[in-house]
């Protein structure tokens, strides 16, 4: 008996099940090269000299770029590079500060024992079990009431004035990030014996050169790992930051978000193309390194 | 002191773990606590909060209005009641859809030669990384009139010579349930494909021998197994359906208006920030019962965290 045989339906709703994961996508990316300035039907691809009769005065009638009419416009247009500068001086600035904390407590809550440890612990899963608007909301409260309360009681003016920004913006996403980082890592611990540590500090080695020496070099793919994770979910937030951005603070997923409830240009998809190849290289480093994890594991 | 500190393991630890618990408590219990506290506030004048002691804003949302036209003081306006509905029957029908699609796929995954595995769990994940605003818009250029689905319908109906009008698919309930099925349905693949996976290949072959047929097999052995993958992906849709704003508002439009819709617009359009916090603490209230009861029920899998 094959013990891989899986009967006709399963493959068939398999099959359909995929299609309904990849139809929008290949759609979004085909009319990335619509020919159409208005984006309504498809009226080919663009070509280096699209000189078709001009139908609803939008169809673009030359194209220097050849079929990528699309992305050479969004290399031009500004707002397009400010939100990708933001999105990405957000994610990397979060990242950074929310992998040591996270490997941080990582480390306190698996080698050590302490009075808040229980509720340290638990406080990881409250981004799990509590809808994300409740979190955006919650921390725009927060920064509201705190600044109003700040900017009075200083008599704060102009540009002193405390206001949500990059700043309110990288925060809140290190909150939610954190126990993501936090639990990774804590995994990697769990999964490596306590007796290496051991054995370095039996000849001789002090804590801090046990923790530089063995330690983090074992937990480091774990650390890497929970990075890159925590730095995907940053790029990809959407409702976070929707709450807590403020004027100059707008990234990418807002902009996007802007342009549908206004006018749609191939743009879009176009915008959406590069960014999907983004997300797709990092998640194939990040199964890179986990694939490397569990080899060194095992 | 210094050497105090590098003796007490105690005081290492909690060092170690404050700044992660300390900006957990900040961000996520402090707004709660205020949330609360706002949510007993009234509305000022101009879009702030007064702080007082009154249950307004829970009354409102639960039907009572002074807003009424037939002279009457009070009466009982539905509204809001309605889009709490709304929003608790679209995540159980959004829950249902995305286990009955999504089951079979862990399943074809999970009981693939383990070297292809990889790389159709691989496939699952490249539109999950996709952006979720992106994944909307995806939908949104679908369902339009001149959109993909149209047009098929359209040229099926050309073959069968039948006259054909395009339908009117955005903007529409069923757009909306689509839209979150897409969105969430890589949540339910992944623990249940965790779950499935664990499941012993000789358990399969014993059932064989012992006469089960594969409906059998599939019914006393492969789904009991696999309910904590369910339970666990349940709750990852579940919740985040209950909260999403961003699939309604694109493709329900001001059709479709659930409880996340709802908080928004009292926070940036209305801005009565008190009957928004109302609204949020119920929104969390709900997901909270029902999760609880449900993991009570079902019990708890570590696949939440596989995932």
């Amino acid at each position: 008996m094959n013990p891989y045989k899986r009967a006709p339906f399963v493959i068939i709703a398999t099959t359909l099940v995929y299609i309904f994961l990849y139809a929008p996508i290949v759609g979004l990316i085909l009319y990335s090269f619509n020919a159409s300035r208005a984006n309504v039907t498809f009226e080919g691809f663009i070509t280096e000299r699209s000189d078709k009769v001009v139908m609803d005065g939008s169809m673009v009638v030359s194209s220097p770029c050849g079929a990528f009419h699309w992305y050479c416009d969004l290399a031009k247009n500004n707002d397009v590079l400010e939100a990708a500068g933001n999105t990405m001086t957000i994610a990397i600035t979060a990242t950074i500060i929310a992998t040591i904390i996270g490997t941080m407590s990582a480390i306190a809550l698996q080698r050590y024992d302490f009075k808040i440890k229980p509720f340290s612990q638990l406080s990881l899963y409250i981004p799990i079990v509590i809808p994300e608007i409740v979190m955006g909301i919650g921390a725009l409260t927060l920064f509201s009431q705190l600044f109003s309360w700040v900017n009075s009681t200083f008599a704060l003016t102009g540009d002193a004035r405390l206001s949500l920004g990059m700043a309110t913006v990288a925060i809140s996403h290190i909150a939610f990030m954190v126990p993501f980082v936090t639990l990774v890592v804590q995994a990697r611990l769990q999964g490596f014996d306590k007796s290496y540590e051991e054995a370095a500090m039996d000849l001789g080695a002090n804590e801090w050169i046990t923790f530089r020496r063995v330690t983090f070099p074992m937990i480091l793919p774990g650390v890497l790992s929970g990075a890159l994770l925590a730095f995907t979910l940053s790029l990809d937030d959407f409702v976070i930051t929707f709450f807590t951005n403020g004027p100059g603070s707008t990234t990418l997923p807002i902009y996007v978000y802007g342009l549908l409830r206004r006018i749609i240009t191939p743009q879009v998809n176009a915008l959406s193309t590069v960014w999907i190849l983004v997300v797709f290289s990092a998640v194939v480093l990040l199964q890179i390194l986990q694939s490397r994890e569990s080899k060194q594991h095992s | 002191m210094l050497k105090r500190l590098r003796e007490n393991k105690s005081i290492q630890g909690t060092l170690l773990a404050l700044p992660t618990t300390a900006w957990l408590f900040v961000l996520l219990i402090i707004p709660l606590v205020l949330t609360l506290i706002i949510s007993f506030g009234r509305r000022s004048p101009d879009g702030n909060v007064i702080y007082t002691f009154t249950l307004d804003n829970y009354i409102r949302l639960f039907g009572y209005s002074t807003n009424c036209d037939n002279g009457q003081a009070s009466c009982f306006d539905p509204l809001y009641v309605q889009i709490l509905w709304r929003s608790l029957t679209l995540a159980f029908n959004t829950t249902l859809i995305v286990i009955t699609m999504a089951y079979p796929l862990a399943y074809f995954i999970a009981r693939a030669h383990p070297k292809k595995r990889n790389t159709y769990l691989f496939m699952v994940l490249i539109p999950l990384w996709t952006n979720f605003v992106i994944r909307v818009y995806a939908w949104m250029m679908l369902l339009r009139k001149e959109g993909a689905i149209n047009i098929i319908l359209g040229t099926v109906a050309g073959w069968l010579h039948i006259n054909f009008a395009p339908l009117e698919l955005l903007y529409t309930p069923g757009a909306v349930l689509v839209g979150m099925v897409y969105e969430f349905l890589p949540f339910m693949i992944l623990p249940i494909y965790t779950s499935l996976e664990k499941i012993d290949t000789s358990l399969y072959e014993a059932a064989a021998d012992l006469g089960a047929n594969s409906i059998k097999t599939l019914l006393r052995v492969t789904l009991p197994l696999s309910m904590p993958g369910v339970v666990a992906g349940t709750i990852l849709v579940f919740i985040p359906v209950m909260g999403t704003f961003i699939v309604s508002d694109i493709l329900g439009g001001r059709q479709v208006i659930l409880i996340g819709n709802l908080i928004q617009r009292q926070f940036l359009d209305a801005r009565d920030p008190a009957f928004g916090s109302s609204a949020s603490l119920i929104l969390m209230i709900m997901t909270l019962i029902v999760t609880y009861f449900y993991t009570r029920k079902f019990g708890f899998g570590e696949e939440i965290i596989a995932a």
